[in-house]
């Protein structure tokens, strides 16, 4: 069935109730019945949660074949808790047909490749995938195909029911022995633990993993113990340095600055620029460099933020500092200056993904959102963004919050290089569409900006302030003059992996990649 | 084959920015940072070794990609090199708006490019007269001859000091005052405003330092040249903003205008604006003031046109 943007969604998805995308806010205003966790009863005194060891927490919690569990990906790629734990429930306790929920996959989850390939783990539903994981479910090893949610469709897919966790591994930087649990004060901490939260109170078992235990009551704490069943103490949780660096550096490279620069002008020339605005930026390149030209318009409007939201970097930390913005809301910290000032600042406060992001909640944050950057890996000339897979149609990226944030906010702008080496960005039809046209309102690029048509308004404000803007045809026919038009990929009829939009419809599909003979 | 419009002769040049030749990565979009001219080397930032390979990239660069309307030149290696004939007809033949000649130091080695070229635009069928010329001076003899030089060629549009290799000569360092080099710079001006032609200053090598290069690009502007050599992308928007005229210089020039016109209009042919006696040399001035306001982007009204009677 061809969806709203367009893509061809095969019949034998559409099933218990599943739709395809029908466009931006289809659902809104409907309701929608939350389910549960079961709980178990503990009335009596108890000293303490701690099990000896992660076995004996998986066996508390009733760990068995065919079970889905759950991770957060706070920790990046220096998390060890997601391959520690699934190395135990494989290896040691034998089991098989687990689905793995987490918040996002990448580099440090090779292990999960290896059971996928060997057919112990059979499902996949991920905000972002990456690496080896991504090469193996594209390769077709996964059982069923895989499911990509963004960090605002994840905990309204669990919330519906829609996904059932039956036990959640939360790794958190300290905690006590009763599992009131923090991404700060430990050995490695991640500062906000807001993609934890959710999964805390939707599990029908929570098991804390962490490596510095502190004093009953840990708090404030982000996942409260009434929500766990056991506490682990580990060695390590996770390799600070790929945590989080010190600090994201602005680039230095003229492009992107320039990209940067042009993004502020277009977010300065609308009328949602006024005092008291919020705003959110990706760590990426122009995304981040785009903080430092924002300060500027706002020094010469006299203006300052309301909120900023979403990962928070120290760039933005550096402006509240300066008096320019009033809270940083924090859904995820991105370096270690934002992970400190999260433990320090009471204006810096953590949120949960669902407060952030849910399309099915009664209002989450990004709905007062006025402008959010974000990148891409491609945009097509219906504003289609991909994020998630390769020119070369591999998975290896994350929707995140980026169909989220674009779909709800008054203003979200897109800041792409026009090429990346041989590869248009600005293309045709992208490979997959994560985040539909009907959601993305400017296209910034180095060879110029594009508005969307379905933002006249905004194309006018461009006009008044003399800001120069193109047809986004003529952005991809200048990037094909340069780079040539690519051959389209070559796809088997294996689906690997569905994107789901926030609403939880079908938005598009993945396909197994036919391999490459030369 | 691209079809670039005919070089004008005289036209913006407030940037200048240099690149290598060689590295697709930076020439195949050069154009972007908004630099009024880009400047192909073949010379110094090509190794020995690589002159050729820099050549067919140059050639590619010139013929498949579109530079709009930003000029592009293309700095030749010396004529004491074995390399420049063949630089001039590779530019000449993927169609460069100019060539900018290396080390000039007499009108001799003007005339000596201006054959090469126009033998090139025969040989390729390229109009003839079409290609450019603009000399940098590089040594004491250069900028000695700098008159002779601006004058040599119905080509030439401009000299330009190139600080590295005159400093050398003249045995002096980069000072934060530019006292070293402020005779030469003095100089050129003098013989290119004789000659009726531009005169463009020497790159800011310290990229890092934007404090030291914007107070040499004011002091650029203060004294009267036409633009800069530009080395880094984030060089371009300073000097082009320095070297476009202020708001308060358009909006006095259109004041100047327009009480004119109403002045003339009386048969008054002297007066006073703001307690200052004007006449019809400020007038001029004023007019120009907004055609080149215009050609910067800075100005889209239409007094620049006003008084053919002037």
């Amino acid at each position: 069935m061809i969806n709203a943007i367009g893509r061809d969604i095969p019949e034998e998805l559409l099933v218990n109730g599943k739709r395809v995308y029908q466009g931006k806010n289809a659902l809104d205003g409907t309701y929608v019945q939350r389910v549960a966790p079961q709980t178990r009863r503990a009335e009596r005194p108890v000293e303490s949660k701690i099990c000896t060891n992660i076995r004996e927490a998986c066996e508390r919690c009733g760990a068995h074949d065919g079970m889905t569990v759950s991770f957060h990906h706070a920790f990046r790629n220096g998390d060890y808790t997601a391959s520690m734990v699934m190395k135990i429930l494989v290896e040691e306790m034998g089991l098989k047909d687990i689905t793995i929920a987490a918040t996002s996959l990448g580099d440090a989850h090779d292990l999960i490749a290896e059971y996928i390939e060997q057919g112990k783990v059979i499902g996949i539903q991920t905000s972002g995938i990456r690496g080896r994981v991504g090469e193996t479910v594209s390769s077709g090893k996964l059982k069923s195909p895989a499911i990509l949610r963004s960090h605002g469709g994840r905990p309204r897919a669990i919330q519906a029911g829609e996904v059932h966790i039956d036990i959640a591994f939360l790794a958190a930087a300290s905690s006590d022995e009763c599992g009131n649990a923090s991404g700060m004060g430990g050995k490695s901490n991640c500062g906000s633990l807001g993609y934890a939260i959710g999964d805390s109170q939707a599990a029908d078992h929570v098991v804390i993993i962490t490596d510095t235990l502190v004093n009953f009551p840990n708090i404030p704490s982000s996942i409260a113990c009434e929500d766990v069943d056991a506490v682990c103490v580990v060695d390590a949780i996770g390799d600070p340095a790929k945590i989080a660096s010190k600090e994201l550096r602005f680039t230095q490279d003229p492009r992107e600055l320039m990209m940067a620069e042009a993004v502020a002008d277009v977010i300065a020339a609308t009328p949602y620029f006024v005092d008291g605005f919020s705003f959110q930026t990706g760590a990426g390149g122009p995304s981040l460099a785009a903080n430092h030209f924002i300060e500027a318009h706002m020094r010469e409007r006299g203006i300052h933020m309301g909120f900023a939201l979403g990962g928070i970097t120290g760039a933005v930390c550096s402006l509240q500092q300066k008096g320019l913005i009033d809270k940083l809301v924090d859904v995820q910290s991105f370096d270690l200056t934002a992970i400190k000032d999260l433990g320090e600042n009471p204006n810096h406060v953590e949120i949960s993904a669902s407060q952030y992001a849910n399309p099915a909640n009664k209002g989450a944050y990004v709905n007062k959102l006025d402008f959010v950057v974000l990148g891409a890996l491609e945009v097509d000339t219906d504003f289609n963004v991909n994020v998630v897979t390769g020119s070369d149609g591999i998975l290896r990226g994350a929707p995140g919050g980026h169909p989220d944030t674009a779909a709800a906010s008054k203003c979200s702008i897109v800041v792409t290089p026009l090429t990346r080496g041989r590869m248009p960005t600005v293309c045709e039809h992208v490979v997959t569409v994560t985040t539909p046209g009907d959601c993305v309102d400017v296209l910034v690029t180095e060879y110029g900006i594009a508005v969307n048509p379905r933002r006249s308004d905004i194309a006018k404000c461009l006009d008044e302030s003399g800001i120069k803007h193109v047809d986004i045809e003529e952005l991809k026919n200048r990037a094909y003059e340069l780079v040539g038009r690519p051959d389209d990929l070559e796809w088997e009829d294996q689906v690997v992996a569905m994107v789901e939009a926030r609403d939880g419809s079908l938005l598009d599909i993945v396909r197994k990649i036919k391999p490459l003979v030369l | 084959m691209i079809p670039r419009p005919k070089p004008e002769r005289f036209r913006l040049r407030r940037t200048m920015m240099f690149m290598n030749a060689q590295k697709p990565s930076l020439i195949k979009d050069a154009y972007i940072y908004g630099a009024d001219t880009i400047m192909l080397d073949l010379e110094d930032a090509v190794a020995e070794n690589q002159k050729d390979a820099a050549r067919f990239s140059l050639y590619h660069a010139l013929t498949t990609i579109d530079y709009g309307d930003t000029e592009v030149l293309v700095r030749i290696n010396g004529l004491d090199t074995p390399h420049w004939k063949e630089d001039i007809r590779v530019a000449v033949a993927g169609g460069a708006d100019g060539i900018r000649i290396s080390k000039c130091e007499s009108a001799d080695d003007v005339k000596s490019v201006e054959k090469q070229i126009l033998a090139a635009e025969r040989e390729f069928g390229v109009e003839e007269g079409r290609t450019l010329i603009m000399a940098a001076l590089e040594s004491a003899k250069g900028v000695v001859n700098a008159y002779e030089i601006c004058c040599a060629s119905d080509r030439m549009f401009g000299i330009a000091l190139a600080g590295g290799d005159f400093r050398k000569d003249m045995h002096v360092k980069v000072t934060d005052t530019g006292i070293d080099i402020m005779v030469a710079r003095g100089l050129i001006l003098l013989a290119a405003r004789a000659a009726g032609v531009q005169c463009f200053d020497t790159n800011f090598a310290d990229f890092k330092n934007m404090e030291g290069f914007e107070r040499e690009v004011r002091q650029n502007r203060k004294m009267g040249f036409d633009g800069k050599s530009i080395i880094n992308p984030r060089q371009i928007p300073l000097v082009n903003e320095l070297f476009s005229p202020t708001k308060d210089d358009i909006t006095y020039a259109e004041h100047l205008i327009r009480s004119y016109a109403e002045q003339f209009a009386r048969g008054v042919g002297v007066y006073t604006v703001d307690g200052k006696m004007v006449d019809i040399a400020f007038i001029k001035e004023a007019r120009n003031t907004l055609k080149y306001a215009k050609k910067c982007g800075k100005y889209s009204g239409d007094l620049d046109q006003v008084g053919g009677e002037f």
